[in-house]
């Protein structure tokens, strides 16, 4: 049997050790694999020396990062795309099921990973992407690795960790109108900083976010890394178990049944010990914003942008002078009221179809600002499906949104997506890093909720002010 | 891939903290047209180039003249000393393989980026965490490119002064980067092991296959 005491993490570490390595390392089983379009050079490797793909039914596909997402563009099958043709060539190569462009299971790598069922609770996945950690929203134990983990992955379908220590952030209290869990994750960062979660699995826990649908869950697993956390996870509940029910690749019938069982003894028990424990009461929790180059540089929606001359620290006092010049903010300015010229709403991050759905429910009856280009990317095939079923697209495309075909995009701007030098852009994304956008981008990040309202008042926008209609 | 014993070389410092993967290997290229840089496609002289584009080219391309590794001491450098949570951000591996390629053999910094930290390895490159106040000095010292030593085997950085660093450093680890061992020909001597632990663990737990499809 199975031993019952411990952490989440703890729980799910031990089932996947493979052999001790001694001095805190472990080589543990990856149960789930899956490749996005930039890790293709794994498969060269292993063709240039010879090796096989240890389990490729293990194993799985997706091109996001590069893909071309304008649905008006010459080549929607990506045939010219030398990422996706070679991912193709690869996994048929190898015998590994590719979800490819246009078919359901085609979308943004964290995102179609728990939609299709392959990420599960009490799992390893590991992916080479560092958002990969959003997956521990199941209460798998997900990680992100680089190319050279990759090509070790693939060849003995195990990865060589090092146990780290656990802490738990405990959100406590209900959310408010307008907040999100992209906000309770921004004001986690906000408040330890950007390397806090360093050597740390995290767990978040507490009511809010036992009360939050699966979508804000996975928001706040996703940025798990940008705190420096390598692992976050969420324990499964019944929210959790029925978000998985059904899914393509989930276990079905008796299977099911002991999945469940298995599932309902991975929350930490009571007397689990944690090496750090934070607690946070969300209950007057502003909607949240980031203004610099780095997501500690978080404000609430009605804060003003911080002066350098007050913070002790000089090496933080240099960042933040360099990022006021970058981001063009001046000491003092609200956040509130910065015009902006780009939306996106979308990625890893935010692009699920709650994530749609809330942002569409503000954007109804409203249009975009003139001088505002405002994207709806959705994160998969079959979100762009539901969403469409449920008529969100219309909403979008009324009110002057360009509603895109599922990628990254704009997110990391590596596939033409890009924003100006100089141009100002909310982004649902993750990072709000120098460049990250396109050379000179200046980019905010917050949740769909303030990003759609923003889209329309031209402005950064408070989403509280919309009233308890919102 | 080669062996990680000694390094000798000038330690160019960028004191910044949170420097992010983003920066050292940008997805934007500032020369070249701005094309992605893939490790896939690039040569070792491409990812020697692309390294901290940003900083190190101007928006036409030109070198800026000042920043560290463009001046002339530090253009041989073997070490970056960099502040708090270095190469934070992404899992691109080309933040290390392009430092790699510029001739960087061990980055010195108080905190790293986990996947950053986890790829030097890989590339035999040595991620050295020392606190802040260590690193500032040796900063100090860095100016006019004199030679920092790094011995693996003694496990010791000596600086400019010459008064040696002792370091600790997991065995797994620093076995890995003497003998230059390549991680996955070491797994693969334990593919009986593996075996044993999927069988195993699909009695266990046979839901944990991917069903249906």
């Amino acid at each position: 049997m199975m031993a019952t005491s411990g952490t989440l993490f703890e729980k799910v570490w031990q089932r996947h050790v493979i052999a001790d390595l001694g001095e805190g390392f472990a080589l543990l089983h990856v149960d789930r694999h899956v490749v996005p379009d930039f890790n293709g050079n794994a498969f060269a490797t292993l063709i240039r020396r010879g090796l096989a793909v240890r389990n490729p039914e293990l194993t799985f596909a997706t091109a996001d990062h590069s893909v071309a997402t304008d649905p008006r563009g010459p080549d929607r099958r990506q045939l010219s795309n030398p990422f996706v043709m070679a991912l193709r060539e690869q996994t048929a190569r190898f015998g590994i099921t590719l979800f490819d462009v246009g078919e359901i299971g085609h979308g943004i790598v964290h995102v179609i990973t728990p939609e299709m069922g392959l990420a599960l609770p009490g799992l390893t996945v590991a992916i080479g992407d560092s958002h990969t950690c959003t997956n521990g929203a199941l209460g798998a134990l997900a990680w992100g690795v680089g190319q050279g983990e990759i090509v070790h992955i693939l060849a003995t379908q195990s990865c060589v960790q090092r146990k780290p220590r656990t802490m738990r952030i405990a959100f406590d209290g209900s959310l408010p109108q307008g907040v999100t869990g992209k906000d309770l994750i921004l004001h986690l960062i906000g408040t330890v900083g950007v390397a806090a979660g360093n050597g740390y699995a995290a767990e978040y826990a507490g009511a809010a976010i036992r009360a939050l649908p699966m979508e804000g869950r996975f928001t706040i697993c996703n940025m798990s890394v940008e705190w420096g956390a390598r692992y976050g996870m969420i324990a499964p509940d019944d929210t959790t178990i029925e978000y998985v029910a059904g899914r393509r690749y989930a276990p079905k019938g008796a299977l099911w049944d002991a999945a469940v069982a298995d599932w309902r003894a991975l929350p930490s028990d009571e007397d689990a010990h944690f090496d750090r424990e934070i607690a946070i009461d969300v209950t007057r929790l502003a909607p949240q914003i980031t203004w610099g180059n780095s997501l500690d540089a978080v404000l609430p929606i009605d804060g003003r942008i911080p002066d350098p001359s007050t913070e002790p620290d000089l090496g933080k006092r240099a960042n933040m002078i360099t990022a006021l010049d970058y981001m063009g903010l001046k000491p003092g300015e609200p956040i509130e009221g910065l015009p902006i010229d780009r939306v996106f709403i979308g990625s890893c991050t935010n692009s699920r179809i709650g994530d749609l759905r809330a942002a569409a429910a503000i954007v109804k009856g409203r249009k975009v600002a003139p001088k505002v280009a405002a994207w709806a990317v959705p994160g998969s095939q079959q979100v762009k499906q539901q969403a469409e079923a449920e008529g969100l697209h219309e909403i979008f495309v009324a009110a002057g949104f360009d509603w895109r075909d599922p990628g990254c995009s704009m997110c990391l701007g590596a596939n033409g997506d890009t924003i100006a030098s100089g141009q100002r852009a909310l982004s649902t994304a993750n990072r709000n890093f120098a460049g990250r956008q396109g050379p000179g981008s200046r980019t905010h990040i917050a949740s769909p909720v303030l990003a759609a309202l923003s889209a329309c008042t031209g402005a950064i926008a408070d989403p509280r002010k919309l009233g308890a209609t919102a | 891939m080669s062996a990680l014993t000694r390094l000798v070389g000038p330690a160019a410092a960028i004191l910044k903290s949170d420097i992010n993967t983003d920066i050292i290997a940008p997805s934007h290229r500032r020369r070249g047209g701005g094309r992605l840089v893939s490790s896939t496609v690039a040569s070792e002289a491409e990812l020697a180039e692309a390294v901290f584009g940003a900083w190190r080219y101007d928006t036409d391309g030109n070198e800026i003249a000042d920043f560290v590794l463009n001046r002339p001491a530090f253009r041989a450098a073997k070490f970056i000393l960099a502040g708090p949570n270095f190469a934070c951000g992404s899992s691109r591996e080309t933040a290390a393989t392009m430092l790699k390629a510029f001739g960087i053999g061990c980055v010195i910094a108080p905190s790293f980026g986990l996947i950053f930290h986890d790829n030097c390895f890989r590339n035999h490159m040595l991620p050295l965490a020392l606190d802040w106040p260590t690193v500032q000095a040796l900063a100090r010292q860095s100016e006019g490119g004199a030679p920092f030593i790094l011995d693996l085997e003694a496990a010791t950085l000596t600086p400019p002064d010459g008064k040696p660093i002792t370091f600790a450093i997991p065995a797994f680890r620093r076995d890995m980067l003497l003998s230059g061992a390549d991680e996955v020909a070491v797994t693969l001597r334990r593919a009986d092991e593996i075996a044993v632990y999927q069988a195993e663990a699909r009695k266990q737990r046979p839901w944990a296959l991917p069903q249906g499809g």
